[in-house]
């Protein structure tokens, strides 16, 4: 039903999220401009010599944007860093939307992650295997991980009735604190030492990389295509999007929610394990309280802005993938502070998440599509 | 004692290496201040931000200081994760920088790979060193870990903590059960048993028994702390050190509520917080310093990857002036913080 829509509207919803992008990158313009200094400097004079005010304000906003380019796309060190950042933000956002689309808000995906990179960073520092078998093993061991975490949410919604937003918000303190518990023990730590850091991953548990991007990747977009297809093809994909648009009239028609709500609650933490392996195997990074970051949280936004669908989380994954590479090379290179890059991306959930004021602003005639999903999983 | 040993012999190397330059660049120290601005130190931050009011602000005053002194350019980028360290330190290097320094323990592995596969740039990593299980500095040529002996000052805030509190009680409360923050903790300890056995007190300390104690587990949360804070004020403590960061701050604000005392850590906390009129003292740790030194060593082509260890000798750690309490910390008790101050430089007493 809702891919339907979706076809009917697909150039509506992909006109508003440009739009949405556009303002966002026009307040972005602004700020830029006023937290610069040179551009201050020509304040007190804006209304003498407003021409200082333009050209520093060009200057600042110009080079700020030309940086944030340049070092997400412009060389192939700048796109495979984009493309190693933006893995695992698609396979948590996937994560994100296959649950979304069976109903569920799922709040969970830093707590999954958490603990897939804590069994699959084990297995991944701890056993000695040839390689191949060892990155297979470490591999699995994080998805097993991730569904286990997205599991319990899933149980606790089908069998108690717990709402899944409240449960997986909790299950993240918890998983946070698991993390934190495990490093504090010697299994955990390097040897010799008491810091809250692990062994790196060995390197036959890594994903081999070719031309500096990890292969990985590759299995962020295979994700990608196996939901589109779970989703759209296959029987259980149909029961999922039947509970999720209507769980009473699903369950009218013989569909059992509680099978729904746990299959979809493991397979969206199998996800965020995914996700997990992006960061511990790819990158190959030790465990560390803050090995997540934010990617959990970050992945809902990237879900949301992706409308739910499989083409657009990956879509919306390499944009903020870009958008976080960049927003450092900016910084980096013309010192605009790196929270300018998440204004712009909370901007453009902000604006299309409210596509009646993007319209009409942009003043589009009202031709559907903008009705999202966005707001649907927390009735259910 | 050992210890001692060997900062005289790093000391003394250092004093050779400054006596060199000043022998070589007669005259070419005016010429040199233009020089200077095709150098380029550059910084990476942890999770905490360069606003933390701690390790990664107090760095970067230290990178600042030396745009300042030496007229070189700088660069710097924040960190929100670990997947970030690596890349942001090799935009950094893409950047041309010719010296990064990057901060805290967790950046340890990314600086590593960073400064084997760019030999021709310098590197220095805050808050860490690299060392076999035998001690020795396994560091490339070109990485200098910053250590900082923190118990040396802990042990001097916790003398003067046991010989101000009225209640018998002071508390101490840390970010994380790690050993850069757990350092101060047990300087602190040692140094109200020191009390205790000199005057035959029993000064307790509270939230730190010398394996386990108060944290937060969190550096950035200050309600966490303010309530640890509560807690500690409510078992009786009337002067509390919070070692953890930012979130330490909430913990100065309970102390502030229950009309007690406070001290703080990393930097003075008189200048740095808002709380200076109940603090004792802070427990300084010359992160700024070191980092401007190892630059400033960068920029003369004197680097070397000698582990530096700021102490109470070098002055890389210290004790804060006691600012408002000035007058009522006894002179009997400032006397002997100053003998024991010695005591600890000359080596005669150990803190850890």
């Amino acid at each position: 039903m809702s891919s339907l829509r979706m076809t009917a509207g697909w150039w509506a919803s992909a006109k508003v999220t440009l739009a949405a992008f556009a303002i966002a990158l026009l307040i972005g313009a602004v700020l830029i401009a006023f937290s610069d200094e040179d551009v201050v400097e020509t304040l007190p004079n804006l209304f003498t010599y407003p021409g200082d005010f333009f050209v520093a304000a060009a200057d600042a906003i110009g080079s700020s944007y030309w940086a944030m380019l340049k070092g997400s796309l412009g060389s192939w060190h700048a796109i495979a860093s984009t493309l190693e950042r933006s893995a695992p933000l698609i396979c948590a956002g996937l994560g994100v939307t296959f649950a979304f689309r069976a109903g569920l808000f799922n709040i969970g995906a830093q707590g999954q992650m958490t603990i897939a990179a804590l069994i699959g960073g084990y297995v991944a520092f701890a056993w000695q295997l040839p390689a191949g078998l060892h990155l297979l093993c470490a591999l699995v061991a994080c998805l097993i991980g991730g569904a286990l975490w997205g599991g319990v949410a899933g149980v606790l919604k089908a069998q108690a009735g717990a709402h899944e937003v409240i449960t997986t918000i909790m299950l993240n303190y918890v998983a946070a604190s698991v993390l934190l518990y495990a490093l504090s023990k010697d299994a955990f730590q390097r040897p010799g030492s008491d810091n809250a850091l692990s062994p790196q991953p060995l390197d036959t548990a890594r994903f081999p990389s070719i031309g500096g991007v990890h292969l990985g990747v590759l299995l962020a977009l295979l994700a990608a295509v196996l939901v589109w297809w779970v989703l759209d093809r296959s029987t259980l994909g149909f029961e999922l999007r039947a509970v999720g648009a209507n769980p009473n009239a699903a369950r009218t028609a013989g569909m059992s929610t509680t099978v729904v709500y746990t299959v979809a609650m493991v397979i969206a933490g199998a996800l965020a394990g995914l996700a997990a392996a992006m960061n511990v195997l790819g990158e190959g990074n030790a465990l560390s309280p803050t090995l997540v970051g934010s990617i959990g949280f970050d992945a809902i936004t990237v879900a949301l802005l992706g409308r739910a669908s499989p083409v657009g989380t990956v879509l919306a994954g390499l944009l903020f993938g870009a958008m976080s590479v960049g927003g450092v090379a900016m910084q980096a290179s013309v010192g605009t502070p790196k929270e300018l890059t998440a204004v712009i991306q909370a901007l453009i959930v902000l604006f299309v998440a409210a596509p009646t004021f993007v319209k009409a602003l942009m003043r589009f005639k009202d031709q559907g599509g903008g009705t999202t999903l966005l707001a649907k999983g927390w009735g259910a | 004692m050992r210890r001692i040993t060997k900062i005289s012999a790093v000391l003394s190397a250092g004093l050779f290496s400054l006596a060199a330059t000043a022998c070589t660049s007669d005259g070419g120290d005016t010429a040199s201040e233009g020089e200077n601005s095709d150098f380029k130190a550059c910084m990476v931050s942890d999770s905490g931000g360069f606003d933390d009011k701690s390790f990664n602000e107090t760095s970067l005053a230290g990178q600042d200081a030396a745009e300042e002194d030496l007229g070189i350019e700088t660069a710097t980028v924040e960190s929100a994760g670990d997947s970030e360290y690596a890349n942001n330190i090799a935009q950094l290097v893409e950047q041309g920088c010719d010296h990064i320094t990057t901060v805290g323990f967790l950046l340890g592995d990314a600086t590593l790979a960073s400064a084997q596969e760019n030999t021709d740039l310098s590197y220095a990593i805050v808050d860490f060193a690299y060392a076999d299980d035998q001690g020795n500095n396994t560091a490339p040529d070109n990485l200098k870990g910053l250590t900082y002996a923190t118990d040396q000052p802990a042990f001097l805030a916790g003398y003067l903590a046991a010989g101000m509190t009225e209640s018998d009680k002071v508390g101490t409360l840390g970010g994380q059960n790690i050993p850069t923050v757990t350092i101060f903790m047990e300087g602190f300890r040692r140094g109200v048993d020191q009390y205790n056995q000199d005057n035959g007190t029993k000064v307790q300390v509270l939230g730190w028994n010398g394996k386990s104690g108060s944290f937060t587990d969190d550096f950035e949360d200050k309600t966490k702390a303010q309530a640890i804070g509560e807690q500690l004020i409510g078992q009786g403590a009337d002067i509390i050190m919070p070692v953890a960061g930012p979130s330490g701050l909430g913990a100065l604000q309970a102390a502030k509520d229950a009309g007690v005392k406070g001290i703080w850590v990393d930097s003075d906390g008189y200048e740095s917080t808002e709380f200076g009129d109940i603090l004792l003292t802070s427990v300084v740790k010359g992160m700024d310093v070191s980092v401007e030194q190892a630059i400033t060593d960068s920029v003369n082509d004197e680097y070397d990857n000698e582990i530096y260890l700021g102490t109470l000798e070098n002055e890389g750690v210290g004790l804060a002036d006691y600012h408002d309490f000035e007058d009522q910390v006894p002179d009997e008790l400032k006397d002997k913080i100053d003998e024991l101050r010695q005591q600890i430089i000359d080596g005669e007493l150990t803190t850890s």
